[in-house]
């Protein structure tokens, strides 16, 4: 299975922020802004980490970002952050965290197709840093093997 | 033998760890069942497992167990995977 499309509105790069919880929420407003999920999503997706601490970051530099499937999934997607001064997370080996990928799914079945899609993606070492060093959306999208949805221009920046 | 890959929500990243743990015990050559699961579910889930696999940060929520709970750093190095699954299971 391929990864779901990756519009413009879905990538923030280089952005600028204070601490863990805001780099989750760009990625929940990568989604919302794409048509993911609605805001709620975000929230739950914090949410999540705080009750069960920083294990969504999964590898060095690398948090997945995600909650469980609701009503506030409009469709699956995935958004893409990276940050121009990594945050810690408190993860006690994965700190500091450079790449947030924002998940969203409407049933287990499919999160299951999509993350083994991204196993394959980041066992490949290189890939975290590649993605954190992105300077544009063909970079990032060409990292994921995805593409530009219908009527959006691949690499083109709004 | 079972081993299950814990996360916090199920529909998480339990399910990459279950990816590459099929794929580290394949290198090894061990024949298992691993099954991704949940905080919640994973007294139930877990009940008759010899390895519960998952991050340091949700060792605190599995509770009792009689399984050896193995914790992975990295979830995409097959290798780490490789080397923790030999100590645990060897």
């Amino acid at each position: 299975m391929q990864l779901p499309d990756l519009p413009l509105t879905a990538i923030a790069i280089g952005i600028h922020v204070a601490d863990w919880r805001a780099a989750v929420t760009a990625a929940g407003d990568g989604l919302v802004r794409s048509g993911s999920t609605g805001p709620g999503y975000t929230k739950r997706m914090i949410d999540v980490i705080d009750e069960f601490g920083a294990y969504v970051v999964i590898a060095p530099g690398l948090a997945l970002a995600h909650a469980r499937p609701g009503p506030d999934v409009i469709a699956e997607g995935l958004s893409v952050v990276t940050l121009a001064e990594p945050v810690a997370f408190g993860h006690p080996h994965n700190d500091p965290v450079s790449v947030v990928l924002g998940l969203a799914v409407t049933t287990g079945d499919e999160h299951v197709l999509l993350v083994a899609e991204l196993a394959n993606l980041f066992n490949d070492p290189r890939v975290i840093p590649a993605l954190a060093a992105a300077t544009d959306a063909a970079g990032i999208r060409s990292l994921l093997g995805v593409t530009a949805p219908a009527g959006e221009a691949n690499g083109v920046r709004e | 033998m079972k081993i299950v890959a814990l996360c916090g929500v199920g529909v998480g990243t339990s399910a990459i760890l279950k990816m590459n743990a099929e794929r580290a015990l394949a290198r090894l050559d061990i024949d298992a069942e691993v099954t991704a699961t949940d905080v919640a579910s994973v007294q139930t889930v877990g009940a008759d497992a010899q390895v519960i696999l998952t991050s340091s940060e949700l060792v605190a929520h599995i509770g009792k167990t009689n399984a050896d709970i193995v914790v992975i750093d990295n979830y995409f190095d097959l290798d780490e995977l490789t080397t923790k699954l030999e100590d645990a299971l060897g």
